[in-house]
């Protein structure tokens, strides 16, 4: 029979949303090969949503629990997969900060090659071939995943969760011994507790066209407005010392895919472009109606920032209050 | 100290892309080729700890064709002492590449292995771990803080939402991320001696390897879009197209 296995992600004691999309990939991957789908959870003790995986496509939940293991722990992780990955046919990760780094360490542990920030996916013939974008999204590669087990990570936000109701019966995966070489110490949080760009079902990003770093307050009210916005910031601000690097979008930031993107006084510089072009949705507001932002937009404004942000920020909040 | 460097030559992050013949690989023809923006952090940190140290070694490894001699040389130029060419046309499985630098690295005494977190060609993302777990050393990746001070190492890592605080001991491989330092310009004299300083090149063949290329594709271009309307008398007609047509909100 043949088994994918889905490593999904907790963050203090309770599952991440991505891990429904990590399922959701194996299950399609085991639909296509007629077998079946196995998720793993590694953490501390009880795992808030652990119990509902089946309703995301899994067939058994193995559950590796450890002390230590509420952190992230590079070390024990890839030993607890390496420990049953070679039973599978695939093993699919999320490519978030934890899978881009465990899932190269299960790969060589493994002897396998993998193919990581996968947005699209195949069965053909019995082999997976993989869709990834490259030269920061200025072309799209195909892979072919020879290796047993296949190993890939998926682009947050690129997999659509989907319902599908299997057993997901609860079964316990003995941690393995391990040399721990690296120890997380901490999560420290940001003192204010803000979204992520990649993991935004929304995003609104500002530029320089902000003319000065205290004007992103006009961009964390529209984000606000919106309700589960995270603020981005082009690269010439981020260099400027506006915003933290964290915030950036483009090709020496963050790729990310949210259902809408609102670029805010960006002109659309190619490696900007490289971060957020496989939005759902783009709008664009800019002062100059040849701003390349607007090749990309879906929906643009032409006009002062200053003046259309703070009016998009209110009926947006008066459509949202309405339901 | 002892410090190696893996360098990467990619084009420039602004060229533009083009497929080439064989329908799996780009044109490189026009293209420039710079020094991976992510390994420029790294060569950073290692010169910043070379002379931080007092004493010790750095040397930059790069795996390609012989035209990273030249970003080798960029290297040399900024101030890494030596250089090591593993001459190979390269393969799209990570682990192939991963499997010759840790052969080559090995046996080298390095107190310290530095990558840039992604190569901005693949963006892989996993060179840098596989060598740390064949090498069988502690590896932090994507690290945007570092500080090594007695053999100890203490390095932040951005996640979402947060900054993941870890800490291994010496040797290490570390994977760097954009905000650990701002990279040097070489300067003029460092030019000059950078064409003096040892170049070594070594032929490696890499394994077939369990990842292959099928096709590269120009992305998908975005369906045309259209100007809503200027200033704020578009906002009412933008908002209502965002609910009624693109249903985001």
């Amino acid at each position: 029979m043949t088994t994918i296995l889905a490593i999904t992600e907790q963050r203090g004691g309770v599952l991440r949303k991505v891990s429904h999309e990590v399922l959701t990939a194996a299950r399609r991957l085991a639909d296509a090969m007629g077998g079946t789908a196995d998720a793993l959870v590694i953490g501390e003790g009880p795992v808030g949503g652990a119990d509902l995986l089946g309703g995301y496509g899994a067939d058994r939940v193995l559950v590796a629990s450890q002390a230590g293991f509420g952190l992230y722990s590079p070390d024990g992780y890839a030993a607890t997969v390496a420990s049953v990955g070679a039973q599978y046919a695939a093993i699919v990760f999320a490519a978030t900060a934890t899978g881009r780094d465990l899932a190269p360490r299960v790969a060589a542990r493994l002897g396998v090659g993998c193919a990581t920030d996968v947005t699209d996916f195949a069965v053909e013939g019995g082999k997976i071939t993989v869709t990834r974008p490259v030269y920061a999204g200025r072309a799209l590669q195909r892979l072919a995943l020879s290796g047993a087990p296949a190993i890939l990570s998926v682009r947050p936000n690129t997999i659509a969760a989907l319902k599908s109701t299997r057993a997901g019966e609860a079964v316990a995966l003995p941690v393995p011994a391990f040399i721990a070489r690296v120890t997380v110490r901490e999560i420290k949080a940001p003192a204010v507790a803000a979204l992520d760009v990649t993991e935004a079902a929304v995003v609104v990003s500002g530029g320089r066209g902000l003319k000065e770093p205290e004007n992103f307050r006009l961009i964390e009210d529209l984000a606000a407005a919106f309700g589960n916005a995270a603020v981005g910031a082009s690269r010439a601000v981020v260099d400027a010392g506006w915003r933290d690097h964290g915030a950036q979008v483009g090709q020496t930031g963050k790729t990310v895919s949210p259902g809408l993107y609102v670029a805010v006084g960006i002109s659309g510089a190619i490696q900007h472009l490289a971060g957020m072009r496989t939005s759902k949705v783009i709008v664009a507001v800019n002062r100059d109606k040849d701003a390349p932002i607007f090749k990309v937009a879906d929906y643009g404004i032409v006009g002062d920032l200053f003046e259309v942000v703070p009016r998009l920020a209110a009926e947006v909040r008066k459509l949202r209050s309405e339901g | 100290m002892k410090i190696a460097v893996c360098l990467k030559r990619v084009p420039d992050t602004t060229a533009k892309i083009v497929v080439g013949g064989d329908g799996k690989s780009i044109d490189e023809s026009g293209v420039k080729f710079v020094p991976n923006p992510y390994d420029e952090y790294a060569v950073e940190e290692a010169l910043k700890l070379k002379e931080a140290a007092g004493a010790g070694e750095t040397v930059v490894y790069s795996l390609g064709t012989d035209a990273s001699q030249e970003t080798i040389r960029t290297a040399l130029a900024m101030g890494v002492d030596r250089g090591v060419l593993l001459q190979s046309p390269g393969s799209a499985d990570g682990l192939e590449v991963a499997r010759a630098l840790a052969a080559e690295l090995r046996d080298g005494g390095f107190d310290l292995i530095l990558f840039g977190k992604m190569a901005v060609d693949d963006s892989n993302h996993q060179v840098g771990a596989m060598v740390a777990e064949l090498l069988g050393l502690p590896c932090i990746t994507a690290v945007s803080h570092l500080t090594i001070a007695d053999g100890a190492v203490e390095a932040d890592r951005e996640i979402e939402g947060g900054v993941e605080v870890s800490g291994c001991a010496l040797p290490a491989v570390i994977t760097c991320d954009k905000g650990l330092n701002t990279p040097r310009l070489p300067s003029l004299k460092g030019i000059m001696a950078a064409k003096k300083k040892p170049l070594e090149v070594k032929p490696v063949s890499l394994g077939g390897g369990s990842v292959t290329v099928v096709s590269l594709v120009p992305p998908p271009e975005r369906k045309a879009g259209r100007i809503v309307g200027e200033g704020i008398e578009a906002v009412p007609e933008l908002v209502r197209l965002l609910r009624s047509e693109a249903k985001v909100i």
